[in-house]
C-alpha cells in the first residue's frame, strides 16, 4: 500500500473518494476549507461551493436521498447555519451515505468563537466520529459512510484545527468507484416531515440510537489500551495523542465514536482502573455523560474549558515533570495580521474612520478594518450580522419602532464582503426594505472569498473548479429587493474621492441604499497561478 | 538515528518558505522509513504574520506538536522570531538562526535588545546575504538551511532529494538541490 503524507483535511477527502463519494458540497471556513478543495481534484466527484452551509447540507441531503454517497463540509459555526436541516435530516435518514465533515477550532486560531460541536451530535441524535490523526481521518471517513447507510442516518465526522492542519502518514487504499446513485424513490412517510409522519420517525430515531448505543461497545474504533491500572484516561481525537505523549504508562479508553457513548465499555474500563480521568478540550462533554452514567470521574477540575490542550497541560495536571525551557525575558512586538499592502479594503476604512460613522462590521479579511490605523468597525458577530445589526441600531436610535423617521440623517453604515453578502446578507437586505429602513449597506467586493484562501462565490463569475459561472448582478438584485431611486451604486475601490462622495450622497438621500466598492484582492491572482499545478494524491 | 523521537521547530515570518521547508523535512523523514507528523496553523502566512511549523519524526509519533523545552533543533529564518519561540528550546537544543530582520508592522523600530538575548541561547548564525549570494537566490535560503541541519539529522541524500523533488516546482529542483548541498557543506565547515 502506498504511503503518503497528508493533512487531516486531505485525508478526509481521500477517504471520501475511496468510499465512492460522487457528490461533495460545502461552504469555506477555516480549518475545514481544504477538504472540498481536495475532493474537487478527484475524477468522478461532483463538487460545489454552495452559497452557505444550510444550502450545502440541503443539496447534500437531496443527493443522499437520490442514492449518492455524499460529503458535506463546513467549519464549526457553519453547522449553526445548517442546524435546521441537520436536525430533521436525522429523522428522514439517508439512502446513499451522508457524512458531514465538521471542523472545530479550539483556541480560535481563525474563528469568532470556540463552540464545541460535539453537542450537536447529541442534540440532533446522529452518530459522531472523531479521528486522532490523518490516517484515522481517512479510515473514519470511510467508516462514517458505512455507518450512515447501516443505521440510516447522517453521520458527523468531527475534526479540530490540529487534526485538519497537521500532516501525518496515510496508507492509500484502492478506491471503490463502482457506486452509482440508485435514484430517488418516493417514500412520503419517511421524507415528508408533517407532524403525523415525524412522530413516527422520531420513534425510529430513538430506536436507531438505542441500537447504535449497544453496537458501539464492540466497535473497533472504541478501544481500551490497558497499561498501568492506577490511572485510566478516557479521551478522543487529538487529545488521545497528547495523552500518549504525556502519560505513556496510563491505561486509555480511546473513543473513536463520541456519540453515542459505549456505556458497557466504559463500565468495563472503570472496573479495570483504580481511578479514571477524562481528558477533553473545550466543554465537559464526555465528563457530563459519564457522570450521568453514575461514575465518579475527574475532568474539568483538572483542565480549562478555554483554548487547546497540549502534552504539557496534561503533564502539569497529573504532576509529571516537564522539560525545562530556555527563558525569554524580552518583550517582543506582536505580528498581528493586517490588511495586505495594496488591499482594496483599505480605502473605505480610511474614509469611514475620517467620517466618524458607526460601522456594523462582518466577517472576512475586511474585519481587519477594526485594527489601527483604521479603527473603523464597531460590531462583528457572525456572517451576515452587519446587515441586521445596523437595522436594530437604527430602529433603537430613531425611537420610532419600525416606522421610518423621515429626514433623520443616518450615522451608521454596515460593511460586508461579497461572499458574506451572498452567504447571508441578502435576506437581511430584503428585511430592511420590507420594514422601511433607510440603511446604507456597503459591499466590499474583492472578487473572491479571500479570508479562507480565495474561493469563488456567486458574485465572482466562477465555480469551484474554475469553470465560468453566472455572476449575481448587484443593480438588479438591489432593485428586486426594494432599493429605489437608483440607490445602488458601484464604485472603484482605488478612487477614494468617488467612494467618499458616494457614501455622503447615499446617506444624504435618506433612503435605503447599497454601495458596492469593487477592487480585486491583490493575492488572488498569485494564488490562481499556484493552483494550476495542483494534482490529486 | 537513535530510538528517541526527533523534534524540529521551524519559525519565521509569512513568505519566508517555512511551510515548504517543513513539507520537505517531513517527507524526507517518511522516505527514510520513519513515522512523521507536522503541525502548523494556516492563515497568517500570506498576511505577514508570525509562522511556525512543528516537525516530529521517529519510530512512532503521537502528538503532532512539540512540548516546550523539547525541540532538538530550533531553525529560525528571522531573528526576533527565534526568541518568540525560544521556550520550545532547552539546554541541548541546536539553535540555528539567520541574520534576517523583518520589522513588524505598527512599530517604529526593530527592538534593540535582540542581539544580547540571542547570544544567551548560543545560536549558529547563518548570514542570509552571503548564503543568498552563494546559492544565487534569496528564495532558496530556506532549503539551504535544511541542508545545514541535515548534517545533524542524518537522512541519506536520496531521501532529501526525493523530498525536494516532490515539493518544489520541477523547474526549480536544480537550484533547490544546489542550495541544499551548499547548506550541508557549510555545516561541515563550521564543525571541522
Ligand atoms: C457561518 C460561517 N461560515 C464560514 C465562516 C468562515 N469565513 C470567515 S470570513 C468568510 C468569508 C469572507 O469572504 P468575503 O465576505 O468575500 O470577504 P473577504 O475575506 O474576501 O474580504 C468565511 C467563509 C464563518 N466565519 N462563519
Amino acid at each position: 500500500m502506498e504511503k503518503r503524507l497528508l493533512s487531516g483535511n486531505e485525508a478526509i477527502a481521500r477517504g471520501a473518494f475511496e468510499a465512492g463519494v460522487t457528490v461533495g458540497t460545502g461552504y469555506p471556513g477555516t480549518p475545514s476549507t481544504e477538504i472540498l478543495e481536495n475532493l474537487t481534484t478527484y475524477e468522478g466527484v461532483y463538487t460545489e461551493w454552495s452559497v452557505n452551509e444550510k444550502v450545502a447540507l440541503e443539496v447534500g441531503i437531496g443527493a443522499a436521498l437520490a442514492g449518492a454517497r455524499t460529503l458535506v463540509t463546513m467549519k464549526h459555526v457553519g453547522l449553526n447555519v445548517a442546524a435546521d436541516p441537520l436536525f430533521t435530516s436525522s429523522y428522514i435518514g439517508v439512502k446513499g451515505g451522508l457524512v458531514i465533515a465538521n471542523a472545530d477550532d479550539p483556541n480560535m486560531h481563525s474563528s469568532q468563537n470556540e463552540q464545541d460541536n460535539r453537542h450537536y451530535a447529541y442534540a440532533a441524535k446522529v452518530p459522531m466520529l472523531e479521528p486522532a490523526d490523518s490516517e484515522e481521518a481517512r479510515q473514519f471517513t470511510k467508516l462514517a459512510f458505512e455507518m450512515s447507510e447501516a443505521y440510516d442516518t447522517p453521520v458527523i465526522l468531527r475534526s479540530t484545527t490540529r487534526i485538519s492542519h497537521a500532516k501525518g502518514v496515510v496508507l492509500l487504499e484502492n478506491p471503490d468507484r463502482s457506486r452509482k446513485a440508485s435514484g430517488f424513490e418516493r417514500n412520503i412517510k419517511k421524507y415528508v416531515m408533517i407532524p403525523g409522519h415525524a412522530r413516527l420517525r422520531h420513534i425510529e430515531v430513538e430506536k436507531r440510537m438505542e441500537r447504535l448505543g449497544k453496537d458501539v461497545n464492540a466497535s473497533p474504533v472504541n478501544v481500551i489500551e490497558m497499561n498501568d491500572p492506577a490511572v485510566g484516561i478516557i479521551t478522543s481525537g487529538i487529545c488521545y495523542t497528547y495523552v500518549k505523549e504525556a502519560l505513556p504508562e496510563a491505561s486509555v479508553l480511546k473513543l473513536g465514536i463520541v456519540n453515542p457513548l459505549p456505556e458497557e465499555l466504559i463500565r468495563r474500563f472503570f472496573s479495570s482502573c483504580k481511578k479514571v480521568c477524562i481528558v477533553e478540550e473545550l466543554d465537559p462533554y464526555l465528563e457530563l455523560r459519564v457522570k450521568a452514567m453514575g461514575f465518579k470521574v475527574e475532568g474539568k477540575s483538572l483542565f480549562s474549558s478555554v483554548g487547546e490542550l497540549d502534552p504539557d497541560a496534561i503533564r502539569k495536571a497529573f504532576g509529571v515533570k516537564t522539560t525545562p525551557a530556555l527563558p525569554s525575558s524580552v518583550q517582543l512586538p506582536p505580528r498581528p495580521p493586517s490588511l495586505c499592502p495594496g488591499c482594496p479594503h483599505r480605502t473605505v476604512f480610511k474614509i469611514l474612520n475620517q467620517m466618524g460613522l458607526i460601522v456594523t462590521g462582518d466577517i472576512g479579511c475586511y474585519t481587519l478594518g477594526v485594527m489601527p490605523p483604521f479603527s473603523a468597525m464597531d460590531t462583528c458577530v457572525e456572517m451576515g450580522g452587519s446587515i441586521g445589526l445596523l437595522q436594530g441600531i437604527e430602529v433603537a436610535m430613531d425611537g420610532s419602532g419600525s416606522k421610518s423617521a423621515a429626514g433623520v440623517k443616518m450615522t451608521a453604515v454596515g460593511v460586508i464582503g461579497d461572499s458574506t453578502f451572498a452567504h447571508s446578507g441578502i435576506s437581511g437586505l430584503i428585511n430592511a426594505a420590507y420594514n422601511g429602513r433607510k440603511s446604507l449597506f456597503i459591499v466590499l467586493d474583492n472578487g473572491t472569498t479571500a479570508m479562507t484562501g480565495m474561493q469563488p462565490n456567486p458574485f465572482s463569475g466562477e465555480r469551484i473548479n474554475g469553470q465560468e459561472a453566472f455572476s449575481l448582478d448587484y443593480e438588479k438584485l438591489g432593485e428586486a429587493c426594494g432599493i429605489k431611486n437608483g440607490n445602488v451604486r458601484i464604485v472603484d475601490a482605488y478612487k477614494p474621492k468617488d467612494v467618499e462622495e458616494s457614501i455622503r450622497a447615499l446617506l444624504d438621500s435618506g433612503s435605503l441604499a447599497l454601495l458596492v466598492i469593487k477592487g480585486p484582492c491583490v493575492i488572488y491572482k498569485r494564488k490562481k497561478m499556484k493552483n494550476k499545478d495542483k494534482k490529486p494524491v | 538515528m537513535n530510538e528517541k523521537n526527533y523534534n524540529i521547530l521551524i519559525v519565521g515570518v509569512g513568505g519566508q518558505g517555512i511551510i515548504l521547508a517543513s513539507d520537505i523535512l517531513t517527507a524526507a523523514a517518511l522516505f527514510s522509513g520513519l513515522d512523521a507528523k507536522k503541525s502548523e496553523i494556516h492563515g497568517m502566512s500570506q498576511r505577514g504574520g508570525s509562522v511556525f511549523s512543528h516537525i516530529r519524526f521517529g519510530k512512532k509519533i503521537h502528538s503532532p506538536v512539540i512540548s516546550r523545552g523539547e525541540a532538538d533543533i530550533l531553525l529560525s529564518l528571522e531573528q526576533m522570531e527565534t526568541l518568540r519561540w525560544i521556550n520550545y528550546a532547552g539546554e541541548k537544543t541546536l539553535v540555528v538562526c539567520t541574520t534576517t530582520r523583518i520589522k513588524p508592522p505598527n512599530v517604529e523600530e526593530y527592538p534593540g535588545d535582540i542581539d544580547g538575548e540571542l547570544k544567551k541561547c548560543r545560536p549558529f548564525i547563518i548570514d542570509t546575504d552571503k548564503t543568498a549570494e552563494a546559492i544565487g537566490n534569496k528564495k532558496f535560503v530556506n532549503v539551504a538551511l535544511l541542508g545545514f541541519v541535515s548534517a545533524r539529522i542524518g537522512f541519506n541524500d536520496d531521501s532529501w532529494k526525493k523530498a525536494i523533488q516532490e515539493n518544489v516546482p520541477s523547474g526549480s529542483f536544480d537550484d533547490n538541490w544546489n542550495a541544499f548541498l551548499y547548506g550541508k557543506k557549510s555545516f561541515k565547515e563550521v564543525h571541522q
